[in-house]
């Protein structure tokens, strides 16, 4: 694959991905649903595949030579990801099963401790389930208060009440880096850089962020960043939890356990250094360090080169869509605020059908409100049909999707 | 999906009842309603029925959905309008028989409109759509919720509980 190119050679690219290679009733796989997971390359496949072959051992206890390989590779694909979301120290890095439990882990453990009755966490309409329910629990628990940045009619968050919103009781703004359901990238650096005026943390969710762009978690000036390994090319069940050092050495453990202590007594433990004390149980160790082969493919691709190659699809596939007529495409406008996401709607074709059908045709979208309920309230829609594109997508592919909206178009009429 | 054509599943009957529903709506009496909503894709139905003793009199559904559920909705209550309770039960039953195994059984004739769901057999994860009303239905009826097509139940409220039972 090049390297030096800024234009992926895509077909090279696509033919390290298995799974992309296979028919499906009788169709190519055309596969555009990328927001929800992605595919995997050779190298990640090899990599779990390696650690369970020759390696596979437990972490940090065993006194021999597989242990001893299996903690390296381990806390190696640490050093990695650490370096690759631009944390300054891997001890900062905690490994969960994703980004939903990596919120979770801050609801609960720094939730839990901190907020008290009339804090204030702010939200937006446009987050992903995963970072409203764990707020909405811990609030029950703690008394604390769900206030929401709203959104305009582009699903873009409406920042001029933000002052307003942020209040001496905030304790925490917790928004996504890119929206799931719509693709918009929002502003983190200014709605940090509010925050913390009046000294409220902040917590971003990067499910959607990290496979598409270079995260730098420091210039982006948060305290928490939650990422899922699926989404990038790694493994189910991998991802992990960014936050600076004093505060998870000021947060209680999430879960207790084995690996996460330093002594136990009969009625007190201590506990281990960050992050272990975050990681109790054996952890998902073929994940991580396919996670990190995850990160060096990536990083061999290049991010500029993902970017613009994504950006190249979007900007198609908007114009085809706009071509064909009678599709309502919810999101941004402008390309500089929008990820390689299309959510739409079709006349009275119901998402659910405009999916079976392109599925008939191979191709692979999501329907349905895509975990965000909010924002399907906000646009008065119970479900959209989404399209979402990574580094192997074509232009062929969204060629592909445009002629099976033609089909659903035959049966359902014109809008 | 295996190769099944789609007309097998988007039949024009069944776009005619989702473009045009009947009984659509709310009815100024009812006896019995519920609700339904299946959670995984935010396809909702609500039954609305006035019975006369174990007779249904009236019934009408309102919802939001794909094709496949509100056509199913349309259709069922079109069939079991002026129909015994035990009869509406049966027929519910038949239906369900027909989309867990009447792949290509001819379909009973006793079902009407709702034969041309029959095609949705052949999608399993559309089942749960065509299902949706029916579970509304027997719901209504105090037959309780049926185990849905794969294996879960779906989520329900269950309001004004009279019942013939």
């Amino acid at each position: 694959m090049p390297t030096t190119s800024p234009r992926l050679d895509r077909m090279a690219l696509r033919a390290q991905f298995p799974a992309l290679a296979q028919e499906v009733g009788g169709h190519p796989l055309v596969y555009l649903d990328n927001a929800a997971t992605s595919q995997k390359p050779q190298s990640v496949l090899d990599a779990l595949a390696a650690y369970y072959e020759d390696d596979n051992a437990n972490v940090h206890r065993g006194i021999h030579e597989l242990s001893r390989r299996a903690t390296t590779a381990f806390e190696g694909a640490r050093v990695k990801l650490a370096k690759f979301i631009g944390a300054p120290d891997s001890a900062e890095l905690v490994w969960t099963r994703g980004t939903t439990e990596a919120i979770n882990l801050v609801a609960s453990s720094w939730g839990m401790d901190t907020l008290g009755d009339g804090d204030e966490i702010l939200l937006s309409s446009l987050e992903h389930h995963s970072n409203i329910v764990p707020w909405q629990l811990v609030a029950s628990r703690t008394g604390a208060r769900l206030r929401y940045i709203e959104m305009d009619e582009q699903g873009r968050l409406i920042l001029d009440y933000l002052p307003e919103l942020l209040t001496d009781r905030t304790r925490l703004v917790a928004v996504s880096h890119i929206s799931n359901a719509l693709g918009t990238v929002n502003p983190i650096r200014e709605i940090a850089d509010q925050a913390k005026q009046v000294g409220a943390l902040v917590l971003v969710d990067g499910a959607q962020a990290v496979p598409h762009r270079r995260v730098d978690v420091q210039e982006l000036g948060c305290d928490f960043y939650a990422f899922s390994g699926h989404k990038m090319c790694g493994p189910t069940g991998s991802g992990g939890l960014w936050a600076r050092r004093s505060l998870l050495e000021s947060m209680p453990p999430y879960q207790g356990g084995g690996e996460m202590i330093r002594m136990v007594e009969r009625d007190t433990s201590t506990w281990a250094e960050i992050p272990h004390k975050f990681e109790a149980g054996t952890p998902n160790i073929a994940g991580a360090i396919a996670l990190g082969a995850a990160a060096d493919f990536l990083d061999e691709v290049g991010f500029n080169a993902i970017a613009e190659h994504e950006r190249e699809l979007l900007s198609y596939a908007l114009e085809r869509l706009d071509d064909m007529g009678g599709i309502n495409v919810y999101g941004p406008t402008d390309l500089d605020e929008r990820s390689g996401v299309i959510s739409f709607t079709m006349g009275d074709a119901h998402p659910h059908d405009i999916s079976t059908i392109l599925d008939s045709r191979g191709i692979a979208i999501r329907a349905g409100h895509h975990c965000a309920q909010l924002v399907m309230q906000h646009f008065g829609i119970s479900a959209t049909a989404r399209a979402s594109f990574y580094l192997y997508n074509s232009t062929d592919d969204v060629d592909h999707l445009i002629e099976g909206l033609a089909s659903v178009k035959e049966i359902f009429g014109p809008a | 999906m295996a190769e099944v054509p789609l007309t097998s599943l988007y039949q024009e009957l069944i776009l005619e009842h989702y473009r045009h529903p009947r009984n659509k709506g709310e009815l100024a009496n009812h006896t019995v309603e519920a609700h339904v909503a299946n959670p995984v894709c935010g396809d909702e139905v609500k039954i609305q029925i006035l019975l006369d003793g174990g007779r249904i009199e009236e019934i009408a559904f309102d919802g939001q959905g794909c094709s496949i559920s509100q056509a199913s909705a349309s259709m069922m209550t079109a069939l079991v309008k002026r129909t015994e309770r035990s009869e509406a039960i049966r027929l519910a039953d038949v239906f369900t028989d027909m989309m867990h195994n009447g792949e290509d059984a001819s379909p009973d004739k006793s079902l009407g409109d709702l034969r041309a769901l029959q095609g949705v057999s052949k999608f399993p994860v559309r089942i749960r759509c065509a299902l949706l009303a029916f579970d509304a239905l027997r719901n209504a009826l105090g037959e309780g919720l049926q185990i849905d097509s794969v294996g879960g139940t779906v989520h329900s409220d269950r309001s004004e509980g009279e019942t013939t039972h």
